[in-house]
């Protein structure tokens, strides 16, 4: 067990091209569950990868404990890596799977064969010792590829989207089970997903990531509090959070032409975050033309128009009748208000008042 | 669902026909007049032939120059799908670490599988030429003197080595694929897991590539055992003496020169009997010891 530090970590893959990571500052303490996650390409792989050793640093520095591990051969890092193929031997039994590892390193015989019983009766998996992993299903052989991890005692465990491969529901069981394993066994992890729930659910605080650059790193909680662009605002929480063109004239928010709040801004145009949980049915405020609703049972999300712009108003109450134009209003917390060329956040001035909103 | 059937139970026979009449044509009718023909002593000249038992077969067992031979071939197939296999392997092997340069590297090895197995032959005997071979020469610095078709070692020297040559190129293919289908997390595991290459390659890659190594096996010992005789022909000029010759070629010498139809055939159904037992065992090993993954 060990912290990690990432420090002006960069890759590029061929001179002069673009580069796939760029400037990642992360300090992981010991014990704690990261997890980078962005949509496709974004190079959270491709991080991960580097700490692993399975992929080269072409800039900064990648230390794991107090040990610089930039040249270091990925089988003398000290971690061990989850893949989302789960990457088993084929031609080895789930006991030989989880013992390769260690014979490698010479542990002796006893102590391969205590730690992977001892393993194998945590993951259940002991029935299965002596089975081939075509043998098994898919959450058993993920479960295999956990075991094999833990086995090796490791600094840090790497998990590369290890539970897209699985089917909905057995994601959302072994999701728990990641994560009840690694507050029992307090080891430092790495988490890549491109999932924002898996995220969100896993990770005691989060790196978003974007086209190779870190655009936020917090708690669950307060990324989705206070997103730090709409980048993060549009890609943490679901459903989306609705970004909306809006105007400052003369201190008020206006959003097509109708009063959101009070704001201390020069005049000019911006761009209102509101969550769609956050927004209220009322009788003022935003008229939002519908377009059509799903029904999810305990709420329902009403799509439409606000003016010509998409926005979506999570409604928790779904057995009121809706009439096709209905009025939103936001508490004054929940507008996140943020640049219209940067996309960055701006902080919402403590003299912003909420207009009870009249058209 | 809908199920795809034949109506009549004529038209998959009658589709068949073709591919059954050309087996038959020209498999088991030459069989059958082989296995039959072994049992007599026919006459030179056609004009008649006495059933003699398995006097051919006896014979053959008791001729000294037909377990030379025997002995020769199984020495000559042991070496050519050895280092066949083992040098196609390693070059696959090489070739996968720098796969950029894989497909030029693929296309120039491949040149040699096109090669007809009489060119194969004569760039053999050119190579080995006894007055400007550039092998000869190059031997005969360390004071060897190389003399193909003067001497029996020399001769089937030349023999294993223009054989694995014309061989490689198709294992190579087969390995370098058979590599390239190991998925690369695997691999990448593997990296993680063990810190030495060597090791890495005997415990991981090497068991992944066994389904393709034992076909490869197998394709390889019927090719040094059969497929070999144009080249050994070739280098040969068509004129044995007392050079080493395998099975294949004894059949056609004592069948076609000797005129020894009966012994030729009796030869013929050995052969027969031991490219079917390879089958077997072939069928056998695939069933039990190789995990397809």
């Amino acid at each position: 067990m060990a912290k990690l530090t990432l420090s002006q970590v960069g890759k590029t893959y061929a001179a002069g091209s673009q580069a796939a990571v760029s400037g990642v500052d992360i300090d992981i303490a010991d014990g704690e569950f990261i997890v980078l996650v962005g949509p496709s390409g974004c190079g959270k792989s491709t991080l991960l990868r580097m700490v692993a050793g399975l992929e080269t640093v072409t800039e900064g520095e990648i230390r794991i404990g107090d040990r610089l591990v930039n040249h270091v051969d990925p089988a003398d890092r000290d971690i061990a890596m989850v893949f989302q193929n789960y990457a088993l031997y084929p031609h080895m039994t789930v006991r030989g799977n989880m013992a390769y590892g260690l014979k490698n390193r010479g542990e002796s015989r006893q102590a391969i064969n205590d730690r992977v019983e001892q393993a194998a009766r945590m993951l259940e998996l002991t029935p299965y010792l002596d089975r081939k992993p075509r043998a098994l299903s898919g959450g058993q052989r993920q479960r295999v590829a956990m075991g094999r991890a833990i086995v090796r005692e490791p600094a840090a465990f790497l998990f590369d989207e290890p539970l897209s491969n699985l089917d909905a529901k057995l994601r959302v069981t072994m999701r728990g089970e990641i994560r009840k394993l690694q507050r029992r066994l307090g080891t430092t992890s790495l988490y890549v997903t491109h999932d924002q729930l898996e995220a969100m659910t896993l990770a005691d605080r989060l790196v978003v990531l974007n086209g190779g650059k870190v655009e936020q790193i917090g708690a669950p909680l307060e990324v989705y509090n206070n997103p730090a662009s709409t980048f993060v605002a549009a890609f943490i929480g679901s459903p989306a959070m609705n970004l909306l063109d809006a105007q400052v004239e003369g201190g008020t928010l206006m959003v097509e032409g109708h009063r959101l709040a009070q704001v201390a801004r020069d005049a000019g145009p911006v761009t209102v975050g509101l969550r769609p949980e956050d927004l209220v049915l009322s009788t003022s405020g935003l008229p939002l033309r519908i377009d059509y609703v799903e029904e999810l049972g305990a709420q329902r999300i009403i799509h439409g128009f606000i003016g010509d712009q998409p926005a979506a108003v999570a409604d928790g109450s779904p057995d009121a009748p809706l009439s096709d134009i209905v009025h939103v209003t936001a508490a004054r917390a929940d507008i996140h208000l943020f640049d219209t060329t940067t996309g960055k956040r701006m902080d919402l001035p403590a003299e912003t008042q909420i207009a009870e909103a009249t058209a | 669902m809908k199920r795809a059937g034949f109506d009549s139970r004529w038209l998959p026979v009658f589709l068949l026909m073709p591919q059954l009449a050309i087996i038959l044509v020209f498999f088991y009718w030459p069989a059958w007049q082989a296995l039959q023909s072994s049992f007599y002593l026919e006459d030179p000249f056609g004009f008649g032939s006495t059933f003699v038992g398995f006097e051919n077969y006896l014979r053959l067992f008791r001729s000294s120059e037909y377990l030379r031979t025997a002995g020769f071939t199984v020495v000559f197939t042991v070496l050519v799908t050895f280092f066949a296999l083992s040098i196609a392997l390693l070059l696959a092997v090489k070739a996968d670490k720098v796969l950029h340069g894989a497909r030029t590297y693929r296309t120039l090895l491949m040149w040699v599988y096109a090669v007809a197995p009489p060119v194969a032959g004569f760039i053999t005997l050119i190579v080995f030429n006894q007055r400007w071979g550039p092998l000869t020469e190059f031997f005969a610095l360390f004071g060897w003197d190389f003399r193909v078709r003067l001497d029996y070692t020399d001769t089937a020297i030349a023999m294993v080595i223009a054989s694995v040559w014309k061989q490689i190129p198709v294992n190579f293919i087969f390995f370098l694929s058979g590599l390239q289908s190991i998925p690369r997390a695997v691999r990448e595991a593997a990296l993680i897991d063990n810190r030495s290459a060597s090791a890495r390659f005997w415990t991981v890659t090497f068991p992944l590539l066994a389904p393709t190594g034992f076909f490869l096996l197998i394709i390889n010992t019927t090719y040094a055992l059969f497929d070999t005789f144009g080249l050994i022909d070739t280098i040969l000029r068509n004129n044995p003496g007392d050079n080493p010759i395998t099975l294949v070629y004894k059949v056609y010498v004592d069948g076609f020169r000797g005129q020894d139809i009966g012994g030729s055939s009796a030869q013929s159904v050995v052969l027969m009997v031991l490219v079917l037992a390879l089958t077997i065992f072939q069928f056998r090993m695939v069933d039990r010891r190789i995990h397809y993954t």
